[in-house]
């Protein structure tokens, strides 16, 4: 986009249409925001705060795409606000802010995330192979690499329909932590297993691959297709494949 | 202490929860220690997150002639030997082993052919130096930190503001601080501290740091008594976003620079060459930084007064593997594709080489029982910090700093927590809910962010450091005057009442050190005396409270043993 429609962009103005409240109840209300050429939503939240409401509750960090700190639901759609741009939105209707809908609501935008972090003890360490050398070839880690780019925004927590529609929290891990799993399962050191943990505390079941995660995703990650269907395929091979079981069962006995 | 706050106790509480932090925790929890961790944000969002370019750590993995001496050499010359060469020394010949560490703890750097950690070029680094993972190391590191202390068992609270530490006689005993989502008041008691606060980037309006580096950790350790250190050395980041002006200041990492990017100005030309032939791009941030500005200054900048960096020589292929972050923010944000043309960049607000004085073996301050790594620290970087040797800072003083804390809290008895000092800092935080005629902070924050760069940023004189001691005193009845409106729920204006505290004190810390030094070194560059001065080479700015009164002195540096002194004689 040249420069120009910037220019544009400079003469107009936006409204925000944002969620305040907190667990008791709570409106949207609308916020008249001048618009600056190449502004964001974090821009103008930023800009509430500064002229209109000092008490707007809203997360933020790196204001870079980084830190995964600023998700919030823009239009109806999780986004991370400090890379939503007000040119890339209609703006001759209100921008419709609202607060992550599969967590608790603290206040405004602001919602309890604190669930994510009890889920990610729930997976086993990291655990090199006994003896191992430290040694790895890039082809190796390209694909775990994929992974570790997560910066734990949970958008694909919160349009998951397992949680969002279902609330499953208690025995469903979400996109997220199938993503965690994967980087640890299929990293070219690691020794330790997880099938088991993946089935039973994460729930890995419950995903019926829509893909709605993929979709959100600001860093692009193949979610289901390099994440969770080989772990699908992980878990099948194990609990599933009739000479497999009867390994086990020897193993066991 | 008595009811009214709820109260949690560890051997070592540590405040922030970046790389520093998280790994004095790790450390001090391996040394039996129970271990606390405040944090600001969430878990995994400090400022650590966003480092790009990579760790520093002389593995000689790509230069097989790498080794600490050079690398302590490049540091010394990078911070125009006023560091404190014993930290650099330790720094040097520590990071490689923290680094194999990382690995082990499951982190994945980038490879080699032959398999091993691959490390790339960086400003003021003889050698390939390096450790990165593209463009987004911090991510890589902060999660491998994170994963690895959760799972041994430290406590964490997160969105937790500490706003005082507690003394018991002449050592640490505690803190107060407030969740940020409640707004309740929270106290933690332990016989250790270890301040790991990062920095004061957000005084100045063009910067790379987040709402977070309001110098809250300098400004308790102050307040407690400890000294700070060459306050006056804050770091510009040659290469910030200029344009739209949203995204002013968000860094453009140095490893545009380290995979061959070349800037020049709106003639074309590759100015470097007039600042310094011989590394060009790769020069000292410090270097760099004012190069840039001159180029603006003198009439010869980008479009949107900045420099063009350019990448777009490079296959398409190879800077979206090696910069993926630089190419999505910059298409994203900026309608640039770096891949075709260059971006427009300028100097941003950084970094803080100053910091809370410290021992360089333990990370203690002056304070017994009150220890700081990383940023908040100061002396390993003397007055100009070389790219990716904060990282590597992180790790070496944090672990350092988590086991003399670990080793402190063993040797003392409890300390309690005095009801008169809590009470105080509780009447400090409602304060701005009671008043109905004060102003709201963000006015008064943007007024300092404005003085602060216009008169205390890249080229320094001695009438514009008056100004801002004067701009500064004249903030103060407003300070005092600020205001707090709705809840104490998760209310970002009241936070920043608090923030703002810290910053306005910290910023005369540093106006007042800049003012004393009356000579050009490193990141403190004053117009009015160019040079370096021999004197000034050879002693500390210390910053210390008295009374009430913030009190300059400057004490001699100490000198280096004869060993350090022929390997910075050695010229490679």
């Amino acid at each position: 986009m040249p420069d120009a429609t910037m220019e544009i962009g400079a003469m107009a103005e936006a409204i925000l249409r944002v969620f305040r409240g907190d667990p008791e109840g709570g409106r949207p209300v609308d916020y008249q925001v001048p618009v600056a050429p190449g502004m964001v939503v974090l821009d103008a939240l930023h800009s509430i705060q500064n002229h209109q409401s000092p008490d707007l509750a809203v997360r933020w960090n790196c204001k870079a795409g980084k830190c995964g700190s600023c998700s919030a639901e823009v239009n109806g759609r999780p986004r991370l606000t400090c890379k939503t741009r007000l040119d890339s939105l209609p703006l001759n209707e209100p921008i419709t802010v609202s607060p992550l809908k599969a967590f608790p609501l603290i206040k405004d935008l602001v919602t309890d995330v604190s669930w994510n972090y009890k889920i990610n003890k729930k997976i086993p360490a990291f655990q090199p192979r006994a003896g191992v050398e430290w040694k790895m070839y890039q082809r190796d880690v390209d694909r775990v690499q994929e992974f570790r780019k997560c910066i734990e925004c949970f958008l694909c927590q919160d349009v998951c329909h397992v949680l969002r529609d279902h609330a499953k929290h208690e025995s469903f891990g979400g996109p997220r932590f199938f993503v965690r799993t994967a980087c640890l399962e299929m990293h070219p050191l690691d020794g330790a297993d997880r099938i088991g943990p993946l089935k039973n505390e994460l729930g890995l079941g419950l995903c019926n691959i829509t893909k709605c995660c993929t979709e959100v995703c600001p860093e692009e990650i193949h979610i289901t297709d390099n994440a969770i269907i080989p772990l699908k395929e992980r878990v099948v091979d194990q609990y599933y494949d009739p000479v497999m079981m009867l390994v086990r069962k020897i193993r066991s006995a | 202490m008595t009811p009214p706050y709820e109260t949690h106790e560890h051997d070592v509480l540590i405040v922030g929860a970046g790389g520093a932090g998280l790994r004095a925790a790790i450390e001090a929890l391996a040394q039996g220690a129970r271990v606390g961790l405040v944090c600001k944000s969430l878990l995994g969002k400090a400022h650590t997150v966003m480092a790009e370019g990579g760790i520093a750590a002389a593995m000689g993995n790509v230069d097989k002639a790498d080794d600490w001496r050079t690398h302590f050499r490049d540091t010394m010359r990078g911070g125009k030997f006023l560091n404190n060469w014993r930290m650099a020394q330790l720094h040097a010949q520590e990071a490689p082993e923290r680094v194999r560490e990382l690995e082990q703890w499951g982190a994945l750097f980038d490879r080699t052919e032959d398999g091993q950690i691959l490390q790339r070029a960086f400003g003021g680094h003889t050698f390939k130096r390096l450790c990165h993972v593209g463009d987004r190391t911090g991510l890589e590191l902060i999660r491998t930190l994170q994963d690895r202390g959760v799972q041994q068992g430290i406590d964490v609270f997160m969105e937790c503001t500490i706003t005082r530490l507690i003394k018991d006689g002449d050592r640490i005993a505690g803190a107060f601080g407030y969740w940020r989502e409640q707004g309740r008041f929270v106290t933690f008691k332990a016989k250790s501290i270890v301040i790991a606060t990062g920095g004061i980037g957000k005084a100045w309006k063009i910067t790379s740091n987040s709402w977070e580096y309001t110098a809250d950790g300098m400004a308790l350790a102050y307040e407690a008594g400890a000294e700070l250190l060459d306050m006056e050395f804050v770091q510009f980041h040659p290469t910030g976003m200029v344009w739209p002006p949203g995204v002013q200041g968000i860094l453009v990492t140095e490893a545009v620079r380290g995979e061959g990017g070349t800037l020049k100005n709106n003639r074309g030309e590759r100015f470097m060459e007039k600042y310094d032939a011989k590394r060009m791009e790769l020069s000292t941030r410090d270097v760099v930084a004012r190069a840039i500005y001159t180029e603006v200054k003198e009439g010869r900048g980008s479009i949107h007064g900045g420099a063009y960096l350019d990448i777009s020589h490079k296959p398409a292929e190879y800077v979206k593997k090696k910069l993926p972050s630089m190419y999505h923010q910059f298409k994203e944000l900026a309608d640039v594709d770096i891949t075709i043309g260059p971006m427009e960049v300028g100097p941003t607000c950084h970094y803080m080489m100053g910091g809370i004085r410290v021992d360089a073996e333990t990370g203690q301050s002056t304070v017994p029982g009150l220890f700081a790594a990383g940023e908040a620290a100061a002396g390993l970087h003397g007055s100009n910090r070389l790219g990716g040797n904060s990282l590597s800072d992180l790790l070496v003083f944090g672990k350092r700093a988590g086991k003399a804390a670990a080793e402190h809290a063993k040797s003392v008895p409890s300390g309690s927590l005095d009801a008169a000092q809590l009470q105080d800092a509780e009447r400090e935080m409602l304060a701005p809910f009671e008043r109905t005629d004060g102003e709201f902070p963000y006015e008064l924050h943007r007024d300092l962010q404005d003085f602060m760069q216009s008169l205390v940023g890249i080229f320094r004189t001695q009438e514009d450091l008056h100004k801002a001691l004067g701009e500064l005193e004249k903030l103060q009845p407003r300070l005092q005057r600020m205001r707090a409106d709705g809840s104490r729920m998760f209310n970002p204006g009241w936070h920043l009442t608090r923030d703002l505290r810290s910053m306005v004190l910290i910023s005369e810390a540093v106006t007042r050190s800049a003012l004393a030094r009356r000579e050009s070194r490193g990141a403190h560059s004053r117009i009015d005396y160019p040079n370096f001065d021999d004197t000034w080479g050879k002693q500390n700015n210390i910053i210390v409270k008295r009374g009430e009164q913030m009190m300059l002195e400057q004490r001699p540096v100490d000198e280096m043993p004869a060993e350090l002194k022929a390997i910075l004689a050695e010229d490679k």
